[in-house]
């Protein structure tokens, strides 16, 4: 496939455009990718923040062709924000979105009953319609024999053999694209839609015409996967299941501290080398502050984080492409269904770990309101890597670097447990609080199909770790550096009065600002610096470490400038008042995207107000305990 | 919407489940019944144990508290596969109190709770 040629071409009429419909865990995704490689991009269908995933190729006659990986349902019937979006685009329900020109039904091969029957359901749209079966090879390495032709006489579609994880596997269905789309221009408009929501009776007629068409056209349905019941036996084990889990878990924490341990260093010195050169290029005065001690140094901060989201993702995406993310939400039902959650919550909470902002977006899986709502409140309480950088520089600053239990755990390893542990333990007991109080009612019910295992394909990963990656790095590039300039701003403006004796950040807006704070924080000993801190940190958490870099080192003169910030705040602050703050962070209140987010996917003010006002009395409350304890133990 | 089940099946299912070869009654043919199942001669999905397998008769939405509008368990599960004549066998259960199940359907395999199977009527065999 060449670009160039096509690239040329003035291209004046829209793009034919065909959408991937299917199941869930039928390789839509591993398509989409074979189809369009890396020319694709991600971005979110308005108003809602269901991921709309859109594509670009060249079809064999050449032409530019778009494709649109829809979120995977079962039905038309839509149960889920994400499954909504799939029915909406389909039936050209959205505005600014065109409905597709031919649909491309991808089904699992060794799995066609169920895609069959919403096979039959796409056909009533009255649209051309192609139907991919894919991962061919594994239903032949099964034994299992689907006769194409037959297939398509039955269901009165072309019908297509895929294999998505190979190069060749796609040939097939791209000739297919071109043929329908002969086909429509010469046809003219489509048919009418002639869909309605099925009832029940509507359900079983399509099933019963599955089977009608299942008994023309499979030749030998082959056996199950023989690998995955036996993987099953022991990874859904009463004894052995969860503990796997868990430790599937923990070396995953483990991997996300280990692995990024190097590029984070990389990225440390990378990032002072051009803290310097820029230093050393600019003439002294307000531009050079503004770029080495606003910019570079704050968004840094933030892009040092980068390796760890990364491993941590790695990890998201081999755990759902094996097929594994399904098994431990079975095993955390029985465990989550104890506080009210429902076992899919498990996902979204996982994800919290990295970044709320996926793990509330991933809570669309959800389909009950309740359900989702409570999830999506308890999601920010996960431990996410932005508090990692304030828990590791207070633990640094405070924390002996020594071992306990005879010498086998770390002390400073221990409390980052605990803190981690906190924000769990926690997030279970506000899950229990609110579905007894605000969601009550019945679970929804699981309904959830366990797909059967596979290896990961290197490139499906690849693709999905680096639009993380570019989100991520989108996020830095705006919303963190917009902060950043205005935290600088904060903190230089009004200068120092002339004769001034305190450090110049005293006189500022921010020391202003802090001021007026402290009174209120320092019943949690919070000391003015830290309130002037916080004030950024509520737009970002991560940002608060950055903002106490830039608080110290413009309020000190001389050499607490090179000295480290953990050096810096051993000194200034009690230890009560240093645990103070790693309890606040536990409960932390929020950054400006987790709420913007919570607003969205909500569609209500209501519940991010909650969650602000839910969370600060916590952090607040928990705080205050904090310091008021240790204070009395340790006669500070 | 499928026929209903008479009242007399609206108890919890007997928890004495005879074993699968001491009893082999005959289920309807596979895709074809819409036939309320025989009374007293099932038995539910979410009574029988690791093993097990059994032929789905019916569905009963009306044994399980749900909070979906009435009518939307039954069609979801219909969607999900769990229809009359379908071939399901308890392959796993999960922890504690043997809960959720992992059931395979004809091909392919859910992760359900014990307390959903019981809208599920089934014959052993």
């Amino acid at each position: 496939m060449s670009d160039s040629a096509v690239l040329a071409a003035p291209v004046l009429v829209a793009p034919p455009r065909i959408a991937l419909v299917g199941n869930p865990n039928c390789g839509k995704t591993a398509l989409f990718n074979a189809l369009t490689g890396a020319r694709q991009k991600v971005a979110n269908y308005p108003g809602v923040t269901v991921e709309r995933k859109v594509g670009e190729f060249l079809s064999p006659a050449g032409a530019r062709v778009q494709v649109i990986d829809l979120p995977g349902t079962y039905s038309l019937r839509a149960r889920s924000p994400d499954e909504e979006v799939t029915r909406d685009v389909v039936l050209g329900r959205f505005e600014h979105e065109t409905p597709p020109d031919v649909m491309v039904c991808v089904a699992d091969a060794t799995n066609l009953r169920l895609h069959l029957r919403l096979v039959l359901e796409l056909k009533k749209l009255g649209r051309p319609i192609i139907l991919a079966l894919n991962m061919m090879d594994v239903a032949e390495a099964r034994g299992c024999r689907v006769d194409a032709s037959a297939l398509s006489a039955a269901l009165g579609v072309p019908v297509v053999p895929t294999v998505a994880i190979k190069r060749t596997g796609v040939v097939g269905l791209l000739d297919q694209i071109d043929r329908s789309m002969m086909v429509m221009a010469a046809d003219g408009p489509p048919a009418p839609c002639g869909w309605s929501e099925p009832s029940a009776r509507d359900l079983r007629a399509y099933h019963q015409e599955v089977e009608a068409i299942l008994a023309a056209a499979l030749r030998d349905a082959g056996k199950p996967s023989l690998a995955t019941q036996r993987i099953d036996a022991a990874l859904l084990h009463p004894a052995i299941g969860l503990p796997f889990l868990f430790l599937v878990l923990f070396l995953m924490f483990q991997a996300v501290f280990a692995w990024a341990a190097l590029p984070m260093d990389m990225i440390d010195q990378g990032l002072g080398w051009v803290q310097a050169a820029a230093g050393a290029a600019l003439p002294e005065g307000m531009l050079k502050s503004l770029i080495t001690d606003g910019i570079i140094a704050g968004v840094g901060s933030v892009v040092i984080f980068l390796p760890q989201i990364l491993v941590l993702f790695l990890f998201i995406l081999i755990l759902e492409s094996t097929g594994y993310m399904a098994r431990a939400a079975f095993l955390l039902d029985r465990l989550m269904g104890g506080v009210g959650l429902h076992g899919r919550a498990f996902i979204p909470l996982l994800s919290s770990f990295a970044c709320a902002v996926p793990g509330i977006m991933a809570a669309r899986t959800i389909e009950n309101r309740a359900d989702r709502l409570a999830t999506i409140m308890i999601a920010p309480l996960m431990t996410c890597s932005a508090r990692l950088p304030v828990y590791t520089l207070i633990i640094a600053a405070f924390v002996p670097e020594r071992t306990v239990a005879g010498g086998m755990i770390g002390l400073q390893g221990l409390v980052m447990f605990t803190l981690y542990a906190a924000g769990i333990l926690s997030a279970l007991a506000v899950a229990f609080v609110l579905k007894r109080t605000i969601f009550k009612g019945a679970r929804e019910p699981l309904l959830m199909e366990l797909p059967a295992y596979r290896l990961p394909s290197p490139r499906d990963l690849l693709i999905g770790l680096l639009e993380r990656a570019r989100i991520f790095l989108a996020r830095a590039g705006t919303v963190i550096f917009a902060i950043m300039i205005l935290l600088w701003f904060l903190g230089t403006f009004p200068g120092a009065p002339e004769g001034a004796t305190g450090p110049a950040i005293d006189y500022s807006f921010a020391g202003m600002l802090g001021h007026a704070l402290a009174p209120l924080l320092a019943p949690i000993g919070f000391t003015w610096q830290i309130a002037i801190a916080l004030v950024p940190g509520m737009a970002a958490r991560e940002v608060a470490v950055a903002a106490l870099g830039t608080v110290y080192a413009l309020s000190e003169t001389g050499d607490a400038l090179s000295g480290s910030l953990s050096g810096v705040l051993a000194a200034d602050w009690s230890l009560p008042t240093a645990l103070s703050l790693l309890a606040w962070f536990v409960f932390a209140p929020q950054c400006v995207s987790t709420l913007s987010v919570v607003k969205r996917e909500t569609n209500s003010w209501f519940w991010m107000l909650v969650m602000i006002a839910y969370m600060t009395l916590l952090a607040y409350g928990a705080a205050f305990v904090t310091f008021r304890l240790s204070s009395a133990l340790l006669g500070g | 919407m499928t026929a209903p089940v008479s009242g007399s099946m609206s108890g919890p299912a007997s928890a004495a489940v005879p074993s699968p070869v001491a009893r082999m009654t005959p289920g309807p043919a596979p895709g074809t019944s819409s036939d309320p199942p025989p009374v007293g001669d099932g038995c539910r999905l979410g009574s029988l144990r690791k093993g097990q397998r059994a032929v789905v008769t019916g569905l009963d939405e009306s044994a399980v508290a749900t909070p979906l509008p009435p009518g939307e368990l039954e069609r979801r599960m219909i969607e999900m596969g769990l229809i009359e004549g379908a071939r399901v066998e308890i392959l796993h259960e999960g922890f504690p109190g043997s809960d959720p199940l992992a059931v395979r359907i004809n091909d392919h395999t859910l992760a359900m709770r014990r307390a959903e199977a019981h809208a599920v009527l089934v014959t052993l065999g």
